[in-house]
């Protein structure tokens, strides 16, 4: 897949450059330049030339969620062409026509199809309109296939490509009709990934494949601790190495240039560099907890309040209570943090995989004293993200060690630092309490959040805007359910411990919360976990995929000892998602996560295929945190480093998974992170099922399951 | 010092110090990129190439170990009858998602199928443990397997 940025057809045609593409330049009698159109670029997303060929400009990245494939079939449903004929871009930062070009909080479907369908569908007006003028017909008699226009009454066709000159003097309309979903060629049918072929070829360039003329590799070591600096380091020993370039000291990190990483890594370990630790050098997991757990006694700022929550609970005839703790997370994609730089005194040049372009330039600009508009960012496939690939940390320094040489510089951190310098999906502690009546109903819910705060960090304007709500960190805690009384409060609290966006972003946290707590006020009142809670339920596709869920997992059959099913459901991202777990408890106390069934509704599809590799994806992501994933800290220091002691779910222990896929018309819904944030609560209510253990904190594998 | 081993069918003289890895001989030297690097310690299975046909971490394999060894690598894989069932059942089935671990899962898969050419999933578990995706794909890498081997 081509990484070019778009080229700018109006400055080029000033600066007189020549484009492959057919760009004919003609003169006029008064000897000036009147340019045929090389293409027809009726929008940010389209691009046509003469010979047909279709570019379509991507104002998302891709990092696995498949969208790479999903916009271009909405683009060639409404354009009329074939898939098959489509090559695929990322448009470049600031180059969307207007779409946020963050790649984040599964958003992409949702808040592209509109504009996307509506692009598509203009641009084949104005074709057919150029064909129709052409041929001296009414447009309305004209019909398009395949990148072709038509006029059945006389047999005549022509080119999209025939139609370019034409189509791109026309005005863009300002209103357009787009297909109806009955009339769907390609939208809503499972699709082949547009780019699988290259993948598996291994030919698919990742931001860590990028290899700019000149190139040399750097490898990095940070300080240890966050917050700590470099005080000094003797370079001498790296440059001993055969093929290390040079020692570039940071401020908080030292970085070794040489002709192959392995001589940059042979260089780095050379090296003692001598850290002043800084502020957090005494940070441990005992002091993290004890923060948390102190100022999470304290009242914090109301999110949300239904009726009154205290007077309810203090008047219920029931009441439940718990408190939940889910640990430090690191994303650890496939691909390594990287980014390959270029500075010069008036360019940066940037190759890298990145969640936001527009945030890379920015960075990239400040980093290197130049502006926006200097910068020229390369955005390559992802090799997974997370929400780690949206931060510029790594662009910081890149251009940092760029800026000392002349040559382009590919920075590679090491596994070791990708996990140690992450930026965290939070520690969340959770205090819930819930007052039943006597029929064992929920009346009361009050819920109070304690964590870092995300949004403080990316977006303080918004914290101020909402009065000290975190609204990452309370997405989802008003609950699918019906609770005519609620309350919930946040309390930030930050550990010296840097944290981020991760897969489910704030709902990941608060599912786990929402639907252990639920199934342990079901148990309370003595009632099934699924009919408790569909007697909660009003929406009727919630209600749907739960009942889905439970009919094609045998809720209620009987299952063998050690073996329990547990449910979870969430309305999340415009998506109705129901799955059940089912978990064996081994003799040895383990809990093995044999099957889970999953009911999906998120409205109109683009990409069936998409859809189910998501949520299969999306609950294996899951697992590896619920199972064993944990951060924890010592001496200020992350205690793990690799795959070894941060273990991600492996083949042998990938369950089986059903699932099931509503097919509707609705607006679409995100499907990027849901069957992540759905599993983790699903396995827990599970382990209950099987040994009466309530799991309430994770990962996993810290309970004690073992049976008698 | 000069260290010469074949790469997909082709003899390839590389001036190194011996303990370089072959991971980044290969991809910084010979600008092959389709050999992922993701974890340096042999936890990952994403630099997965094979050496006289049997699958091996191109991560912890140093160079002087490679005298008169033939290397086959994600973009030699093809060229084997085994190799192009591989990758033919992989874009049958839309295995991939980022796609990054898929070399290294493709050659480890198609080592295990040279040797065992109708693997029980136990056998492929075992087969494929060192491989890690991170997407998730491991269901469809299963059917992926069975169904080269079928084919």
């Amino acid at each position: 897949m081509s990484v070019q940025p778009r080229l700018d057809r109006r400055a080029l045609l000033r600066g007189g450059v020549a484009v492959a593409g057919g760009l004919i330049v003609a003169f006029n009698l008064k000897g000036e330049v009147r340019a045929a159109a090389d293409a027809f670029e009726p929008n940010a997303f389209v691009r046509i030339t003469p010979e047909n060929a279709v570019t379509i400009f991507l104002p998302r990245s891709e990092m696995g969620q498949g969208i790479n494939t999903s916009i271009p079939m909405i683009l060639a449903e409404e354009l009329d062409v074939s898939l098959d004929r489509v090559e695929v871009q990322f448009a470049a930062p600031g180059k969307s026509g207007g779409i946020n070009q963050v790649t984040a909080a599964s958003t992409t479907t949702r808040e592209t199809s509109k504009p996307l369908r509506e692009a598509g569908a203009k641009a084949r007006a104005m074709l057919v309109q150029a064909a129709a003028a052409k041929w001296g017909v009414q447009p309305q008699s004209c019909t398009t296939s395949d990148g072709h226009v038509l006029h059945a009454a006389t047999g005549r066709k022509a080119s999209y490509g025939s139609l370019v000159d034409a189509a791109s003097k026309l005005p863009v309309p300002e209103t357009v009709t787009v297909k109806a979903a009955a009339d769907y060629k390609i939208v809503g049918k499972s699709q082949r990934r547009l780019d699988s072929k290259a993948k598996v070829h291994g030919t698919a360039v990742f931001g860590i494949d990028a290899s700019p003329p000149g190139v040399k590799v750097a490898a990095i070591v940070q300080c240890p601790v966050f917050g700590g600096k470099l005080k000094a380091v003797d370079g001498a020993p790296a440059l001993k190495i055969k093929g290390v370039l040079k020692v570039v000291p940071l401020e908080d990190a030292v970085a070794v240039i040489a002709d192959h990483t392995g001589a940059a890594k042979a260089g780095l370990a050379a090296l003692t560099p001598d850290w002043d630790l800084g502020p957090n050098a005494a940070v441990n997991q005992a002091s993290i907890v004890a923060g948390l757990e102190a100022a999470s006694l304290k009242e914090g700022v109301v999110a949300h309040t239904v009726g009154d929550a205290k007077a309810a609970l203090a008047g219920a005839a029931k009441r439940v209570e718990a408190v939940y703790r889910q640990p430090f997370l690191a994303h650890a994609p496939m691909e390594p943090i990287n980014c390959t730089a270029s500075v010069s005194a008036n360019r940066c040049e940037l190759w890298i995989g990145h969640q936001s372009p527009i945030a890379a330039r920015a960075a990239a600009a400040k980093a290197s004293g130049l502006t926006p508009e200097q910068v020229v960012i390369h955005n390559h496939l992802m090799g997974g993200g997370f929400g780690r690939k949206v931060e510029v940390d790594m662009i910081n320094q890149a251009v940092a060690i760029a800026k000392t040489v002349d040559h382009p510089v590919k920075l590679i951190w090491s596994r070791e630092e990708d996990i140690q310098h992450d930026y965290y999906r939070p520690y969340y502690l959770d205090r819930i309490s819930a007052g039943l009546d006597t029929e064992g109903k929920p009346v009361a819910w009050s819920h109070r959040v304690t964590a870092s705060s995300l949004i403080s960090r990316v977006a303080p304007v918004l914290m101020e805007k909402m009065k000290g709500v975190d609204v990452d960190a309370v997405e989802g805690t008003m609950t699918p359910y019906a609770l005519p009384n609620l309350r919930v409060e946040f309390v930030p609290h930050e550990s010296g411990v840097r944290t981020g966006f991760w897969r489910g972003v704030g709902t990941t946290h608060t599912v786990f919360v929402v639907e252990s707590f639920i199934d342990e006020c079901a148990k309370a009142a003595g009632a099934d976990p699924i009919a408790y809670r569909q007697a909660l339920l009003t929406d009727p596709r919630a209600k749907a995929v739960l009942a889905l869920a439970a009919e094609k997992s045998g809720w209620g059959k009987p299952m063998a000892k050690g073996w329990g099913r547990g449910v979870s459901m969430q309305v999340a991202w415009g998506t109705f998602m129901a799955q059940v777990a089912e978990v064996e408890i081994t003799a040895e106390g383990e809990a093995k996560v044999r099957r889970v069934v999953c009911a999906v509704d998120c409205g109109q599809m683009i990409n069936p295929q998409t859809v189910r590799a998501q949520v299969e994806g999306g609950i294996i992501f899951g697992l590896s945190a619920t199972i064993q994933g944990e951060i924890t800290f010592a001496d200020g220091r992350v205690e793990q480093s690799n795959f070894s002691d941060y273990a991600p779910t492996r083949i042998g222990e990938a369950p089986v998974i059903e699932m099931y896929l509503a097919e509707n018309h609705e607006p679409s819904g995100g499907i990027g992170e849901g069957a992540t944030a759905c599993v983790g609560p699903a396995v827990t209510n599970a382990v209950f099922a099987a040994t009466a253990l309530r799991v309430r904190e994770l990962p996993l594998s810290k309970a004690s399951l073992k049976q008698a | 010092m000069a260290f010469s081993f074949e790469v997909n069918g082709t003899v390839k003289t590389v001036d190194v110090d011996g303990d370089t890895p072959l991971l980044w001989v290969l991809r910084d030297v010979l600008g092959m990129n389709g050999t992922k690097f993701g974890c340096g310690a042999g936890l990952c299975g994403a630099c997965t190439v094979q050496v006289d046909g049997v699958a091996a971490r191109a991560c912890l394999t140093p160079v002087s170990d490679l005298k008169g060894s033939k290397v086959t690598t994600i973009e030699g894989i093809g060229a084997t009858p085994v190799g192009a069932k591989v990758l033919a059942s992989w874009i049958d089935l839309d295995v991939v998602q980022c796609g990054y671990c898929q070399p290294g899962q493709i050659v480890a898969a198609s080592a295990l199928l040279a040797e065992t050419p109708k693997p029980t999933d136990a056998q492929i578990d075992a087969a494929m443990n060192g491989n890690v995706c991170r997407c998730g794909t491991y269901p469809r890498i299963r059917a992926a397997i069975h169904k080269a081997a079928q084919s």
